[in-house]
């Protein structure tokens, strides 16, 4: 495939690439600290993946191998934009298999398959402050993140304790990095909040309207805040996926007809993919 | 015998600044000394200072000149000299003042209005209460009050809850500035009584009495006030 | 023994406004000072740059803290002086609006400065909190309640128990029973002087209220223009005042 023509490799030019890398440097040598980054305008708007699709320009090179994905899936409109955008700027392969991808961009979701070293998983950001809700001064957030000042944050979880009973947040849960910055993942569900901790892979985040670019390097303690009688936990389903069986992925609610039919479905379309095909080769 | 008070050469004038700058002498040079189990009554006519000697004795007036010196956890205290804070301990541990009125706090029981002087000593709420019981029965309290604020009471009942109050921690000296002004004969007599018995264990009073029996009654020594 | 705070030749400027200027004072373990004096005598000036939470141009604000002594607390760290602020200290605001998360249940307002410090047990935070509601009157079925559904009496107390969670030695409070009705204002301060002398509270009360002085305050410093014109024993400064301004002062209090 080669790339169209009259711009540069991946889009951006090579000076503001230059500016975003040394953003990720930085973010990388501070693992959860949000490093304010010239966010350009990209020809998609804010709130579709502006900071992650920035990320990805600036990390990608002619030889790697793209995966896109939007709430885990390869092939709904923004993922499937976005893979395009890129097969035509920079003229990289895509693929929708994680484990033959190097770099993946993602909006909602960890693939499920593990990911493994020289892998960079690319976040899309919408707000990166953690604090934001607790403290709406920049001024004061990026004192607060300085002093480490973070205790007033299980505030949040514990009004869901006292509403609901238990942590009722679901997604963007809140996070420990290497035992110093408190990060928002961005909106994926607390099921893969796991997956983030000692990851081989290298994960960047990316908020193109709020300008802010983070990072949890490969193998990086990040810990999800809880309370000692109230530990963390993941969601559970009752049932495995209706199309591949699988009993341990995130699973898509799908309503099926207007009877209140509906199936549990992965969220994960590679992962569900390659789950059946592994149960036919048995079969 | 050691004396409780001794004042030296203590002068006070009342500059009345909203008033044109009106200057009222009070007294000046003024001399007195408390031995322990003394009772000394404060004489004189209206204006020569009795209420503000006392008052300066306690610490609530400030004179101009002259020292208060009040023997306290064995040492000395000059009240017209020292901290707040050292005045405060004074008043907790040595000094005790009968005023004439009861300044009441809303919401606070009488039971605990007179309680509190010994509260304030350590002593246990349990007991504090049983003592401040006792003292509320003899000047004729009825019990039925002393759960309730003294804000609503009438003036009489106000002032014995007041004497009740003063006479709870048992201070080693003790000031009553006219305590026995609107109590009927019953209850002046109860006064007496508690007075008696204070000088019996040894306190050092001072009183400014307007009433001759009483005066007469706790007398040991009268010092003379001049207008 | 060292005192609490002392405070020496403290002056703050706007520009060529006087705010306060050259105060001096020792606060001293369990004692309460009042600041009287009128609408913009200083008295708020002079409260925020002892709180910490105005740098004043001169003078000094030193504080007894626990491991090292007398520290100045505009020379501390940053960290250090936060940390002073919601552990050993309590504000109580004028506006309880400025002191509570309006947003957040009545327990989480008052749990928020454990969780601050580190509790990290949802069951034990929860009990404190329902012990502190109780303590200042707040019946304990309001604890899930948003302070938004509390009346101005109530959020005042609410704002106390959430400063006097961590056990501070220290509480400033500015007019706190300002804009709540009389009986209301009649209710905290007997709370206000029931948990201070229980707790051995140390505790600086800036108000126009001369009755709320009497009450509350062991000892009064009397500003007018932004200086200190007389200091002394509360009922000595109420009943005997020397100074003119004073004087006007206590002369203007309407008696029921």
């Amino acid at each position: 495939m080669t790339g169209a023509t009259g711009y540069n490799f991946a889009y951006l030019d090579e000076q503001t690439k230059r500016m975003i890398r040394r953003a990720i440097l930085k973010a990388v040598a501070i693992p959860g600290y949000q490093v304010p980054f010239g966010s350009r305008e990209m020809p998609l708007p804010y709130g579709w993946g502006t900071g992650g699709i920035q990320v990805t320009a600036a990390v990608i090179g002619p030889d790697d191998r793209l995966k896109v994905i939007d709430q885990g899936a390869d092939d709904t409109t923004n993922a499937v934009s976005i893979r395009r955008f890129f097969a035509r700027t920079a003229g990289v392969a895509t693929t929708e298999r994680t484990t033959e991808a190097t770099v993946i961009q993602t909006r909602h979701r960890i693939p499920e398959t593990p990911l493994v070293e020289g892998q960079i998983l690319v976040y899309q950001v919408p707000i990166p402050e953690p604090l934001r809700w607790l403290e709406p001064r920049e001024t004061e957030t990026r004192k607060m993140h300085a002093l480490a000042d973070y205790g007033a944050m299980h505030v949040k979880l514990y009004e869901d304790i006292a509403r609901f009973g238990r942590i009722a947040t679901t997604y963007d849960y809140p996070v420990l990095v290497n035992g110093r910055y408190l990060m928002r993942p961005s909106p994926i569900p607390k099921f893969d909040n796991p997956k983030m901790h000692m990851n081989p892979a290298l994960q960047l985040f990316g908020a193109g309207r709020e300008k802010r670019i983070y990072a949890v390097p490969p193998y990086t303690a990040v810990k999800s805040l809880d309370f000692e009688d109230h530990p963390f936990e993941v969601q559970r389903w009752d049932q495995a996926c209706a199309i591949c069986g699988s009993a341990d992925s995130f699973l898509d609610e799908v309503v099926t007809d207007d009877r209140g039919g509906r199936m549990y479905v992965c969220s994960d379309t590679d992962h569900c993919t390659s789950q059946q095909t592994r149960k036919e080769a048995a079969e | 015998m050691t004396d409780m008070i001794r004042v030296d050469a203590l002068s006070k004038t009342y500059v009345l600044h909203t008033q044109g700058g009106v200057e009222i002498p009070v007294f000046a040079g003024a001399e007195l000394s408390v031995a322990a189990g003394e009772c000394v009554t404060l004489h004189g006519p209206s204006g020569a200072g009795k209420s503000t000697l006392l008052r300066c004795l306690y610490g609530n007036c400030k004179p101009d000149a002259g020292s208060i010196r009040v023997r306290h956890d064995g040492g000395e205290v000059d009240i017209a000299t020292a901290a707040p804070r050292l005045v405060l301990e004074v008043r907790r541990r040595t000094l005790g003042y009968v005023s004439q009125f009861l300044r009441a706090i809303p919401r606070v029981p009488a039971l605990d209005v007179v309680a509190e002087p010994l509260r304030a000593l350590g002593v246990a709420e349990e007991a504090a209460r049983t003592r401040a019981g006792e003292l509320l029965a003899r000047l004729r309290i009825p019990e039925r009050l002393w759960h309730l604020a003294p804000a609503t009471f009438s003036g009489g009942e106000q002032q014995r809850v007041n004497i009740a109050r003063g006479f709870a921690a048992g201070h080693p000296i003790l000031l009553l500035d006219e305590p026995t002004a609107s109590l009927d004969a019953r209850n002046r007599a109860v006064v007496i009584d508690l007075i008696g018995e204070a000088k019996a264990t040894g306190t050092a009073l001072v009183g400014v009495f307007h009433d001759d029996e009483v005066r007469e009654a706790v007398s040991t020594r009268i010092h003379t006030l001049q207008g | 023994m060292t005192p609490l705070l002392k405070v020496t030749g403290l002056t703050r400027m706007y520009g060529n406004r006087v705010g306060c200027r050259d105060v001096s004072f020792e606060l001293w373990p369990g004692e309460v000072m009042g600041i009287v004096g009128e609408s913009g005598s200083g008295k708020t000036t002079l409260l925020s740059c002892l709180s910490a939470r105005l740098e004043p141009t001169a003078g000094t604000v030193e504080y007894d803290t626990r491991a090292e002594g007398l520290q100045d607390i505009y020379a501390m760290g940053e960290p250090r002086r936060r940390l002073l602020m919601r552990t050993d200290w309590g504000i109580v605001h004028q506006n309880p609006r400025d002191g509570l998360r309006m947003g957040v249940s009545a327990g989480a307002n008052v749990g928020e400065r454990l969780m601050a410090v580190g509790a990290r047990h949802y069951g034990e935070i929860r009990a404190q909190a329902d012990e502190w509601l109780r303590k200042v009157e707040i019946d304990g079925d309001r604890i899930d309640d948003l302070p938004l559904t509390f009346s101005g009496g109530m959020l005042q107390r609410l704002q106390i128990a959430r400063n006097l969670v961590t056990h501070p030695r220290l509480v400033f409070m500015d007019e706190p029973t300002g804009g709540l009705d009389v009986s209301v204002q009649a209710r905290l301060l007997d709370l206000l002087r029931r948990l201070v002398t229980d707790l051995g509270l140390a505790a600086i009360v800036v108000t126009h209220d001369l009755a709320v002085a009497r009450l509350l305050a062991h000892r009064l410093m009397v500003m007018r223009r932004g200086e200190v014109v007389e200091t002394g024993l509360t009922d000595q400064v109420l009943d005997d005042p020397h100074h003119p301004y004073t004087q006007l002062l206590v002369s203007s209090v309407l008696q029921p």
